[in-house]
């Protein structure tokens, strides 16, 4: 898209680039330089307070390793209950009876309006009353307030996949025979799981992320407290933040990779199968209008 | 069940005037930046490009309670910026402000850029055929109408970002969630009391906000 708001630079548009190249690079060399003299100044950048992490095999395996196992087992058990339950919601929110659609958009719209944090505070405290061992208490509270909060931000996403279907498939569905049931089971959800794909992937992230939440303020000790104790042991913040950060960075950009490549796979082996007719241009009925509004609507929450 | 409220012990309002504050300080900051970003990510210089989509890669993989932290306990305490605060209460707001920006600015910036796509190519090619300059084409004929095609992906944003300020709490602002850890350590048999309490007043905040910019996003959407 960036081609579209300027012209292929000529002889004086490059002279105007490399003059804007040059104040924004003064510009980042003089934060840069901002930044690590004030780390100088408190000895933040003195080689002693890194090189731990390299030498030093313990900061990994007391602090780092067993954090970050804590967070990916938050992670993935918020993720193993709260797709199914998701997904059962959004399919009762659209139910064809008023008494289950109804209460079932209540709760979603409840659930989603709160933050996970408070819904994390609440059930640790429930399961301080109702007696559950301190030990796996925060563990149990992480778990129940990410999967409230993503269950029924996922219910809103299985929703809005399923619509975005051409209305044809499931009246097509419904001459065949096929009961309601076996119309969302058989016809609906495997076409929308591809529109769905991106959305949910963005939602892992937002799992993986929210944990440290119960780190902060639950005691749970997952990746982001070992910052706490690394930094009270070795007395290097900045460095660990900096490499508790990057392991973030880097778990949460492999999650997004795998779901491009994912998606690129569902996509093409969708394409492959029943040749699609030619493109045609929009108020042309023709053209396979299912394979098409299903790649537009995946196309849409990517660009 | 409820009589914790007449106590006079605990500042609801006032816990909640907190969040309302983090709120609008936030999106004012994040509207800001966001929009530096996606200029950045939109123009022709190849470094300010890089170091947009740098920047938003990075930021928007970083867990916001890693942010604030860091915030806190780098900036503040190790570094000794206090962003001209005097007191705890005035830094960790500040402090807080600014990771809530740092972070929230990705998205905004994100929102902005697909807002940016939807504008139609012969908009710009016209602007650039007039002999408008980069600086013009963006900030006189696709920025206005890319931001009226984006209030409701931006509504998005603010909501998530009222229910992201209860992180602050892990600095110790005391906004609504610090409040209603508070509330259930001392009043144990109200807890679903509490809970409602606090829960109402989230969702009296967001759900307005999306109602609102709902309606102001279909009235103002360009008509193509």
């Amino acid at each position: 898209m960036s081609s579209v708001l300027y012209d292929t630079p000529g002889p004086r548009a490059k002279v105007r680039n490399l003059a804007y190249t040059a104040v924004f690079v003064v510009l980042l060399a003089l934060a840069g330089w901002w930044v690590l003299s004030a780390m100088g100044e408190k000895n933040q950048l003195e080689a002693d307070k890194w090189t731990p992490f390299v030498t030093d095999g313990q900061i990994w395996t007391t602090y780092l390793i067993p954090g970050l196992l804590q967070t990916l087992q938050a992670a993935f058990l918020a993720m193993l209950i709260g797709l199914p339950l998701g997904a059962l919601l959004g399919i009762a929110r659209l139910s064809d009876h008023a008494f289950v659609r109804i209460p079932v958009g209540a709760v979603v719209e409840f659930f989603r309006a709160i933050p996970v944090l408070i819904l994390m505070v609440f059930a640790s405290a429930l399961f301080v009353q109702s007696g559950v061992d301190s030990e796996i208490r925060p563990l149990y509270a992480c778990v129940t307030g990410l999967v409230l909060y993503n269950a029924s931000v996922i219910a809103e996403i299985v929703r809005a996949g399923v619509l975005s279907l051409p209305r044809g498939q499931a009246e097509a569905a419904r001459a065949l025979g096929l009961r309601k049931g076996q119309t969302m089971t058989h016809i609906l959800l495997p076409q929308a799981v591809t529109v769905m794909l991106p959305a949910l992937v963005s939602q892992l992230v937002v799992i993986l992320k929210d944990t440290a939440l119960a780190g902060a303020l639950l005691g749970f000790a997952e990746l982001m407290t070992s910052i706490r104790q690394i930094s009270a042991n070795y007395s290097n913040v900045i460095p660990t933040l900096f490499v508790v950060a990057l392991i973030y960075v880097l778990l949460n950009f492999a999650l997004t990779m795998f779901a491009s490549w994912l998606e690129r796979r569902l996509r093409r082996a969708k394409k492959g199968k029943g040749g699609t007719l030619p493109e045609q241009r929009a108020g042309e009925p023709a053209g396979g209008p299912a394979e098409k509004d299903v790649a537009g609507a995946a196309d849409a929450p990517t660009s | 069940m409820f009589d914790f409220l007449d106590s006079g012990q605990y500042d609801l309002l006032g816990a909640f005037w907190v969040t309302v504050q983090l709120t609008l300080y936030s999106a004012v900051g994040s509207l800001i930046w966001g929009t530096v970003l996606a200029g950045m990510r939109v123009s022709p210089v190849p470094l300010m490009r890089a170091f947009g989509t740098a920047y938003v890669n990075v930021v928007r993989n970083i867990p916001l309670t890693v942010l604030i932290i860091a915030c806190s306990l780098g900036l503040n305490q190790t570094l000794g910026f206090a962003l001209g605060g005097d007191n705890f209460k005035e830094i960790g707001f500040r402090l807080a402000v600014l990771g809530l920006v740092a972070y929230t600015g990705t998205f905004v910036c994100e929102a902005l850029r697909s807002g940016i796509n939807t504008v139609p190519v012969g908009q710009a090619e016209a602007a650039r055929a007039l002999g408008l300059s980069f600086f013009q084409v963006l900030t006189l004929i696709v920025l206005p109408q890319a931001f009226r095609a984006v209030i409701a992906p931006l509504a998005n944003v603010l909501i998530a970002l009222t229910k992201n300020t209860t992180v602050a709490a892990a600095i110790g602002v005391a906004e609504a969630s610090l409040l209603m850890k508070e509330m259930i350590e001392n009043e144990a048999d109200a807890l679903f009391a509490v809970f409602g309490v606090i829960a109402l007043g989230f969702v009296l905040l967001t759900l307005p906000t999306g109602l609102l910019l709902g309606w102001v996003a279909k009235r103002v959407a360009v008509k193509r």
